[in-house]
């Protein structure tokens, strides 16, 4: 039965992004153009890849609100290295994804050293990663040009992004890592109920630093994307991009209270979130009635899936 | 001697199959101080609960001055002058003691305005009847020690009018002086007609305080007798059983050579210099009373907490084994099956198969799961132990505690274990269930594991252990074999240390 569930769960987000699309469709003449893809497959990278950690690190029964500043942080050193030490897009690949891979383990780290709730941590690395990213680019927009120009090119001639191919694949990996792997069982476990976890034999400190980072690298690579998408590094890119991908991953069926989370359905939720947001532009809707539309579909979604989940848990109890 | 104020006649009460009360007879004369004394599992915290309307719906007859007395729940029971103050401390730390004294009935002006200057003089002659004059009603409850929150919850007990007063175990955690503050405090409610219901394991207490103690034993009074005439001896005697219950289990021939072995092991304030040997093949129980540190020491043993003192040896190791974290514990060889099955052994939501292999997944090199022998291992868990379940993919949380209990153990089969330290296994575990579980162990010790059982359960531990080891208060007060075993010795063993220490706390 678990599995049917599952496969439920999924045909709902499907059927909500279908709907999205088609009501867009119906609303705006050209919606439904190559354009408008582009668009979209345009802006997910960015947000599917911090989403992605974001899910890893829910999970496991944390949260992660510094992945926004973590991202920019990455960009910021990837410009510092290009723009003001002319050093190779390589080496300031690895510097950039060192960094934000950095800001993870501190997450971690503080997380299991001062066993402070994670919100806090990483509200404050939030802040101080922001901060960080001001001093490393001195307040200023580095312009780079094509430098990262594979992110952003379209791969053989599918109109889809290197990035976005890149987003996709490592959504399908980070699935595999979740449901496949002794890791992503334990993830699972520790989020569930970490002092059982721990009486079994598992290091529920062991398996915070892997998620938190994996959510810095994560968010790393995010930023990256973003840096090839304007060409540029900017020290406030990816601000507010934390709620975007918590909104992504609860819509997908991720429990704030760890232990239940799907990494294909936290994509699908980008995409919810990406067709939303590029359908309401269409449509020529004002930034603040956005604003006002994106959050009742956040909640629309959640609590949607909410009375689907207990009208088949009634069933079950009937038929049982 | 007036009516009875409380008269309880032919109590009943069971849950599921377990029977905790049958034809519990007991009256309570009024301005009375009556001490309940009874080994673990006699009924005492199940009758006290009804008394207090915390567990509704028992079977036989209830009176208070005469009159019917049903308590629905707590309120009910208040407002029929019956007070129950709580083993567990319910004291909220984020509040005022004044807020937690009157929490259920805080004074409000205006329709909802609380009454801060009403609300701190009530408090204050709430807590000046419990000693506590001096302290400030203002004063934050996590500001005080353990001992004081227990003053506040017997302050909030007193502050509403009763009739009957019912403490468990209330000087657990308070000191000297703060014993005789309370002791004064019940002698002064007796003089005014309160009657007072006095659960302890500490008999020495008793005979200073009460005027009659009575004794529980498998959900019966056996007896009700002046405390001040009433030895050690006999009160022991009485709650074990006179005849004996001949133990039956057979028994592994011989054991092996020592797998588990403890040098004077300090753990969690409590375990005090226990010095142990689990052999292969054999099943050791752990007896003795709550608080006897049972837990403490399976817990320190397996890593779960820190440990303080002592050196554990595995095997014929020369040099000590320091269990730094569960999983060292796991990797060379130890199992921990919690007593808290739903908050340390429980992953709820998660399906049967997940719960039952989680203590080792089977991989494909190795980091893959395989899923085929995941499933092949949990199905084996399922047959051998004959879980009853909808199917592997169910959730486990809706399983009968007696077969979440046996995944739990279970999980466990897939690896090698030299050691199993077991806290309760068959806590909350119907009778087929814990027959089966038995008769898991008994194979484990067969198959050269060495076996260390915590059990409340006299039963139990006769049934199913080789030899037994009592605890009492952190230290080790007995050893039996299975020949040397019986109730009154045992008993005798369990309440050792609460008889000779009279107050440790100071």
């Amino acid at each position: 039965m678990p599995r049917l569930r599952h496969y439920s769960e999924f045909l709902f987000l499907a059927l909500l992004l279908a709907a999205l699309a088609g009501l867009f469709g119906v609303l705006s003449d050209h919606f439904w153009s190559v354009a408008t893809l582009q668009t979209i497959t345009n802006r997910i990278p960015a947000l599917a890849l911090a989403a992605l950690g974001m899910t890893f690190v829910l999970i496991a029964g944390g949260i992660d609100l510094s992945v926004g500043s973590v991202s920019a942080v990455a960009g910021a050193v990837f410009g510092w290295c290009v723009a003001d030490h002319n050093l190779s897009v390589g080496v300031a690949f690895g510097a950039a994804l060192t960094a934000a891979l950095g800001c993870g383990l501190l997450n971690g780290t503080l997380v299991n050293v001062l066993l402070m709730p994670s919100f806090i941590v990483t509200l404050g690395v939030l802040e101080a990663a922001r901060g960080a990213a001001y001093l490393v680019t001195g307040s200023q927009t580095k312009y780079l040009g094509e430098k990262l120009g594979w992110l952003q090119d379209s791969v053989a001639g599918l109109g889809l992004s290197g990035a976005f191919l890149l987003a996709a694949g490592l959504t399908i990996g980070a699935q595999f890592v979740l449901t496949r792997t002794v890791l992503g069982r334990q993830m699972v476990a520790v989020g569930t109920n970490a002092e059982a976890a721990r009486l079994v034999g598992i290091s529920p400190s062991r398996i915070r630093a892997i998620v938190f980072a994996l959510a810095g690298g994560l968010a790393g690579l995010a930023g990256l994307c973003h840096v090839a998408r304007l060409g540029a590094a900017d020290p406030n890119a990816g601000s507010g991009i934390e709620l975007s991908a918590i909104a992504a991953a609860v819509i997908g069926g991720t429990s704030l209270m760890g232990g239940r989370g799907s990494m294909l359905a936290t994509f699908i939720g980008v995409l919810i979130i990406a067709t939303l947001e590029a359908g309401l532009a269409h449509l020529g809707v004002s930034e603040p009635m956005k604003r006002v539309a994106t959050g009742i579909v956040i909640v629309g979604a959640v609590g949607a899936e909410a009375v689907r989940a207990r009208l088949a848990a009634r069933r079950m109890r009937l038929a049982a | 001697m007036p009516a009875d104020r409380l008269h309880v006649s032919a109590l009943r009460k069971s849950f599921g199959a377990n029977v905790v009360l049958r034809e519990l007879d007991f009256a309570l004369a009024p301005g009375e101080i009556h001490a309940l004394v009874g080994s673990n599992g006699a009924g005492k915290s199940t009758f006290s609960k009804i008394l207090a309307g915390l567990l509704p719906r028992a079977a036989g007859g209830l009176k208070l001055d005469g009159r019917d007395y049903r308590p629905v729940d707590r309120r009910a029971a208040h407002a029929a002058g019956v007070v129950m103050v709580l083993q567990e401390l319910s004291v909220l730390p984020t509040l005022s003691v004044a807020e937690n004294l009157f929490l259920g009935d805080l004074p409000a002006r205006f329709g909802g305005l609380l009454d801060i200057r009403r609300l701190h003089e009530r408090a204050r002659a709430a807590l000046d009847r419990v000693g506590l004059g001096t302290l400030d009603p203002d004063t934050p409850a996590s500001a005080l020690g353990v001992g004081h929150q227990q003053l506040i919850e017997i302050a909030a007990g007193l502050a509403q009018e009763c009739r009957v007063l019912i403490l468990d175990e209330p000087t657990a955690a308070l000191t000297g002086a703060e014993t005789e503050t309370l002791f004064a405090l019940l002698r002064d409610l007796r003089a005014r007609d309160v009657s007072i219901l006095y659960i302890s394991h500490r008999l020495d207490e008793i005979a200073g305080l009460a005027d009659r103690v009575s004794v529980l034993r498998d959900g019966r009074l056996v007896a009700t007798r002046p405390a001040r005439t009433t030895s050690h001896q006999e009160l022991v005697e009485l709650m074990a059983g006179a005849a004996a219950a001949a133990i039956t289990a057979a028994r592994a021939p011989t054991p092996g050579e020592p797998v588990l072995r403890l040098r004077d092991i300090s753990a969690g304030h409590v375990v005090r210099s226990v010095s142990l040997e689990v052999r292969s093949g054999e099943i050791v129980g752990l007896g003795g009373l709550v608080g006897a540190g049972r837990t403490e020491l399976l817990r320190a043993i397996f890593g779960a907490d820190p440990l303080d003192g002592g050196s554990i040896l595995l095997d014929a190791d020369a040099a000590p084994f320091h269990p730094t974290s569960t999983r060292a514990a796991v990797q060379r060889g130890l199992a921990f099956i919690p007593e808290d099955r739903k908050h340390h052994g429980l992953f709820g939501p998660l399906s049967v198969v997940v719960n039952a292999s989680i203590a080792r997944l089977p991989t494909r090199g190795l980091v893959v799961i395989d899923r085929g022998d995941e499933a092949a291992a949990a199905d084996r868990v399922i047959a051998a132990l004959q879980v009853r379940c909808a199917g592997p993919e169910q959730p486990i949380v809706e399983l009968s505690g007696g077969n979440q209990q046996k995944v739990v153990i279970g999980r466990w089969l897939g690896r090698e274990v030299r050691v199993w330290l077991l806290d309760e296994p068959t806590r909350g575990v119907d009778v087929s269930a814990r027959r089966g579980i038995h008769a898991l162990l008994r194979e484990r010790a067969e198959a050269g594991a060495a076996l260390l059982v915590a059990s409340s359960d006299y039963d139990e531990l006769a049934a199913l252990c080789d030899r037994v080891i009592v605890l009492s208060r952190g230290v080790v007060a007995g050893e039996f074999t299975a020949a040397t075993l019986n109730p009154a010795a045992f008993t005798t063993a369990a309440f050792r240390e609460f008889a000779t220490a009279p107050f440790p706390n100071n």
